[in-house]
């Protein structure tokens, strides 16, 4: 079924966002985070963006101090997972203007509507920056 | 930076922040939903703002890791406000929240369809969001004729269409009917011919799932697809937010060249024609640039190419040119398309015969093993595997056993068990598997599990050829200073079978053989000991005349070991000291093994299985996983007769299988020439439920499987030990083994506090390969509620898996909770009704009672219900003191000293359960020292039934008491499954 989680996470383990597009208990949730985590951030720059951990692929992608996790099956096309974790920043970057971990951290709310629009229940809905971006502007604007 | 909107969850999340460690952030995190549950209580006076602002700050708080189980709700209502910000905050937040299953979710489904089908395009979408990521079944059954009407409107629009895509896409996954109607692959195709790129995205996607499904309802959607990927590929009409980098949305390229790959072939020449234009424009018009995301952006959609080439099957040409394209990548620099590569080139070894060409490669895949990146090393050691064969097996085991040496430990286990496979599989000659396999207990002993070497013993048998040069390899490893144990192991055995062969060899002899060997024994483990002293014995039958200084020698250490410890090294130096003295019958009875039956590796099947499994769940983590959660579980000592837990391979000829042998494979390896073809458990079946409703333990086990003849129980799986036995320890203990058979142990570990407690179930899968249909279901009896976390359909091999049990006590109730445990072995399965001992006496505190306490509560207590008498005979014959144990070890605790008669007995104890709370109880036993068969009891407590049910189980405990720990007496029925009674009785 494609993407089954997003997260976003800072270099000290932190976890700034995370989205699940299955089912898992709190525990699980934990645990694979920690998982996860402590195997990505271990590596180093030239080393590929691909881990393999339990039934999942993680494609990862590093921003200064955030890191961008997702994890897919082994149906999903690795380069064009790599390539929409940059979408996703550049639309990011569009709306917060030079976005960094705080932004993610406190607005954490639009972080979420925009990852909405871009992906649902693990598929890509939109790639279009203008087309995401449009319900946060219209609410800016209304508020 | 701007702040959020809302300040107090900005404040929040700074405080939050700020917390120096975990145990800061929980004391804020707590006060945060204290104040979050006050605020929703007290609902007057809450703004929607207030609400919106709270139900964010729960899901931040359910980020970091806390439960919010309590604000479901609240987020839940919030989808009904009217109100755009709040609504879209409720769909938000429950989607995050909850899953399909919550019944919360239920009482949104009507707000949820109105604004479906309702004429705001901002709430369709929010709708459709929430039904495409969390809706369930009954979503799928209520709403699919809304979302399909949307998604085909013409009137609606790109924003919510391509909502109501992956929207139906959610439903068509619950229930598949939902496109179950006329005409519907025309709508799909329709569908497809969308302009807008949005709308075909999400689509796209609806459409995979679909095909996926069933690709022969939709062959009119394949020109579609291709028409959709021209327009892409040739940059026609795509609007510059949909380019990416240059490339028109590789995303949508990369899809639809997936939703072509469910499709057998493209029989239509004209559009075969047009896709292969197409895809021979990316592979050849992929150049590396510069930009890093444009990059891999055009690489993204190369690669989706190579594998629609590679399944379409297109001509050589074009196949040698995907092969000569990877075999550039897996030599660049940047890891990514390295890591691609060879991920590829594994993919294209199982699509089609190209192996000749991938083989160019192969020394630099043999670099790629090397590479710094496990990841890369891992799919580099998945194409040696894949890509060998009998024409470079030797060149690639040889790296494979090279690597060995150094490879990560996570990796070396998986190595080892691939080496030893390509080896067996292609070996160009048997004496350079026995090489490969000896090297790898060289260098990887700890990474060999037993089967490879089991299984290179059972080549050296069953080839007559390599007997004598195993013997001398064998020979040779001794020599070196240190050895793994294996090594030993496996020397030790091919040397008391095949030593002979090297008599005339230089420090061969028997008698240099044995030395050689014995310097080993005090370096080794238990299981290990076993198998050398049955060398020992072949050795002593092979040196014929006997040399009366060895025989000595050999004879000291079989009566050295005749009062080991461990029970299997006691029995095999009884017998084989025994045997040893019979002079001519030792040669018949020590004689070589026989061959083995020709079958199917276990070490494929065992790959076959840890493939399943991914890279980090290996067999090694698993294993270690079991051992570390053995030494929790199995506290209880084994009774000095049950066989050891470790088996290994025997060396005396046993004409039947040892049924208590733990493990399948081992007991194949055993020399029985019996074909093992599982049956249906019938004693099994038989006896399990005697085992819940019975008397406890007055048919055991063990009697029962005595009048069945020894054929009947061969292949059968059965229980190892007594159910009951094992159950009524269990009620006097915390932690044991509930079953156990030669697939799987299942082990309880157990904590009780007041009403409530807490059981693990440990279920362990002894087999090398995988339990699969795994049940475990619990029939509580109507007091206890019993809530067993999900068991998993499959225990991988080795692996075990813990399963925690709460346990809530409503009432009294002598009644027990059965555990209905089942899984399929071979075809058969497997199931056992076990009692669980979450017994009444779990429930006891034993607290002594003075005096003072006690007679007032005594006398209070007046008579029935609340105070019952009974004279019960039939009492099992004990003495007062072993009474008193027996009391104390249900947890009623003797107050000595209360009753001025000693022949008397005082107990008491608080029982706790959710209806009576905690609560005295509080027995008198009075004994007749002139007869011990009969006594009078008297229980008494404020709770009628509580009264009843402690007497009647106090008499159950006193009739028929279980017997602990049975005296070691070999019975019989015990000794015919044992190899060396057997022999005793045949001699």
């Amino acid at each position: 079924m494609g993407i089954r989680f997003i997260l976003m996470v800072n270099k000290q383990g932190q976890t700034r966002l995370a989205q699940y597009y299955e089912y898992l208990t709190l525990e699980e949730r934990r645990a694979l985070e920690g998982e996860i985590i402590r195997k990505c951030l271990a590596r180093n720059e030239q080393q590929c963006s691909f881990v393999e951990h339990r039934n999942y692929k993680i494609v990862y992608r590093r921003y200064a101090s955030l890191f961008f996790l997702v994890g897919v099956d082994n149906e999903e096309n690795e380069l064009a997972i790599l390539e929409f974790i940059h979408l996703l920043v550049e639309t990011m970057d569009r709306h917060f203007g030079n976005v960094c971990e705080l932004d993610i951290m406190f607005h954490l709310e639009k972080a979420h509507f925009m990852l909405e629009e871009m992906v649902m229940n693990g598929c890509i809905v939109e790639t279009s920056k203008t087309n995401i971006l449009a319900p946060i502007q219209l609410m800016d604007k209304a508020s | 930076m701007a702040l959020s909107g809302m300040r107090g969850l900005s404040v929040f999340i700074s405080e939050i922040r700020n917390c120096q460690n975990k145990e800061q952030e929980r004391l804020r995190v707590d006060k945060e939903l204290g104040n979050i549950r006050t605020r929703f209580k007290n609902e007057k006076g809450l703004t929607p703002y207030d609400k919106k602002k709270y139900v964010w700050k729960m899901l931040y708080i359910f980020m970091l890791g806390y439960d919010v189980d309590f604000g479901h709700m609240e987020a839940v209502s919030l989808i009904s406000a009217p109100k755009y910000p709040e609504k879209q905050v409720g769909y938000l937040v429950t989607s995050c929240l909850l899953n399909e299953n919550h019944d919360f979710l239920r009482l949104a489904i009507n707000t949820v369809r109105n604004d479906i089908i309702g004429r705001n395009e901002t709430f369709q979408c929010l709708a459709l969001t929430l039904v495409g990521n969390i809706g369930g079944r009954e979503f799928a059954e209520s709403l699919a004729p809304d979302v399909q009407k949307l998604l085909l409107s013409s009137s609606c629009r790109p924003l919510v269409k391509k909502k109501a895509a992956l929207c139906l896409l959610r439903l068509f996954r619950k229930n598949p009917d939902v496109v179950n109607v006329d005409g519907w692959s025309d709508l799909m195709a329709q569908l497809l011919d969308e302009r807008n790129l949005g709308v075909l995205t999400s689509s796209m996607s609806l459409f995979v799932a679909l095909v996926s499904n069933n690709h022969e309802a939709y062959w009119s959607c394949l020109p579609k697809c291709v028409k959709i990927l021209e327009r892409l590929a040739r940059n026609q009409d795509v609007p510059q937010e949909y380019t990416y980098y240059g490339i028109p949305s590789p995303w949508l390229q990369v899809k639809t060249m997936r939703a072509l790959q469910y499709f057998p072939t493209v029989e239509d020449p004209n559009t075969r024609r047009s896709l292969f234009e197409v895809l021979q424009r990316i592979l050849m018009g992929t150049d590396v640039v510069k930009n890093v995301n444009k990059n891999n952006a055009s690489h993204a959609v190369l690669f989706e190419a190579l594998a629609l080439v590679m399944h379409l099957d297109a001509e050589k040409e074009m196949m040698s040119q995907c092969v000569a394209l990877l075999g550039k990548f897996i030599a660049v620099r940047e890891p990514n398309i390295r890591y691609l590569g060879l991920e590829n080139m594994t993919r294209m070894l199982m699509v089609t015969d190209v192996q000749d060409i991938i083989k160019r490669h192969q020394a630099q895949i043999i670099t790629s093993l090397k590479d710094p990146d496990i990841s890369i090393r891992r799919r580099a050691l998945d194409l040696l595997y894949g890509m060998c064969d009998v024409s470079n097996a030797k060149d690639i085991v040889e790296e494979l056993l090279q690597y060995l040496g150094t490879a990560d430990f996570t990796m070396r286990e998986e190595l080892a068990l691939k080496a030893a496979i390509l080896a067996e599989k292609f070996a160009p000659d048997l004496s350079w598997y026995v090489d490969v396999i000896l090297q790898l207990i060289d260098k990887a002993g700890d990474f060999v599990s037993d089967d490879i070497w089991f299984r290179v013993v059972q080549f050296v048998t069953n080839n007559e050829d390599l007997q004598p040069y195993a013997a001398l390899k064998a020979r040779e490893y001794l020599d070196k200073p240190a050895i793994h144990e294996t090594m030993v192991k496996v020397s030790a055995y091919l040397l008391g079978e095949y030593s002979h062969l090297l008599a005339r060899r230089p420090g061969c002899s028997p008698k240099d053989i044995f030395v050689i060997i014995h310097e080993k024994l005090p370096t080794v483990s238990t299981p290990t000991i076993s198998i050398l002293l049955s060398t020992y014995a072949k050795i002593l039958m092979h040196s014929q005349p006997p040399d009366p200084e060895l025989q000595n020698q050999i004879w000291a250490i079989f009566s050295k070991y005749e009062t080991c410890i461990d029970a299997e090294i006691q029995q095999r130096a009884v017998e084989y000291f025994a045997l040893s003295k019979k002079g001519a019958a030792l040669m018949d009875i020590l004689a070589e093994m026989p061959k083995f039956p020709e079958r199917e590796s276990s070490l494929i099947k065992k790959a076959e299985d840890t493939e399943a499994d991914t890279a980090e769940l290996s067999a090694i983590k698993l294993r270690a996983q079991q051992q570390a959660s053995n030494a929790l579980v199995v506290t209880d000592q084994r009774p000095a007769n049950e066989p050891p837990q470790v088996t290994q391979l025997g060396m005396v000829k046993i004409p039947s299988v040892d049924h208590t042998s733990v493990d399948q494979e081992l007991t194949e390896a055993n020399g029985n020439s019996h074909e093992v073809d599982p049956q249906p458990d019938v004693l099994g079946d038989l006896l399990s439920p005697l085992a819940i409703e019975g008397p406890p333990a007055v048919v055991s086990e063990e009697d029962a499987l005595a009048l069945a003849p020894v054929e009947d129980q061969q292949n059968s799986v059965k229980p190892i030990g007594d159910i009951a036995e094992r159950f009524h320890a269990l009620c006097i203990k915390d932690s044991g083994v509930l079953y156990e058979d030669p697939n799987v142990q299942i082990g309880i570990k157990a904590e009780w506090r007041g009403h409530q407690g807490r059981l693990v179930l440990f279920l362990g899968n002894k087999t090398t390969f995988s339990l699969t249909s795994v049940q475990a279901v619990i029939l509580p009896p109507s007091h206890l509620k019993l809530d067993l976390s999900s068991v998993p359909e499959i225990i991988p091999p080795r692996a075990q898996v813990q399963c925690p049990l709460e346990v809530i006590n409503l009432r009294p109730s002598r009644d027990v909770a059965v555990l209905d445990f089942s899984y399929k072995f071979g075809t058969n399965l497997v199931d056992n009704k076990l009692r669980l001992p979450a017994v009444i006496n779990k429930f006891f505190q034993p607290i002594p009672v003075s005096a003072e306490e006690f007679f007032p509560q005594w006398r209070s207590l007046a008579g029935p219900p609340l105070k019952l008498q009974e004279v019960v005979r039939g009492v099992r014959a004990m003495s007062l003191g072993e009474m008193a144990n027996l009391l104390n070890s249900l947890r009623l605790i003797v107050c000595p000293g209360l009753d001025p008669n000693p022949s008397n007995l005082v107990a008491t104890t608080t029982f706790y359960s959710e209806s009576t709370r905690a609560m005295l109880c509080l027995v008198r036993i009075e004994t007749d020292p002139a007869d011990r068969t009969q006594l009078r009891m008297t229980v008494a407590s404020q709770d009628p039934t509580l009264t009843f049910e402690l007497k009647e189980y106090i008499k159950e405990q006193l009739i028929s008491i279980p017997i602990a720990s049975k005296p070691p007496v070999p019975q019989p029925p015990i000794a015919t499954s044992d190899p060396g009674a057997l022999l005793a009785g045949l001699l």
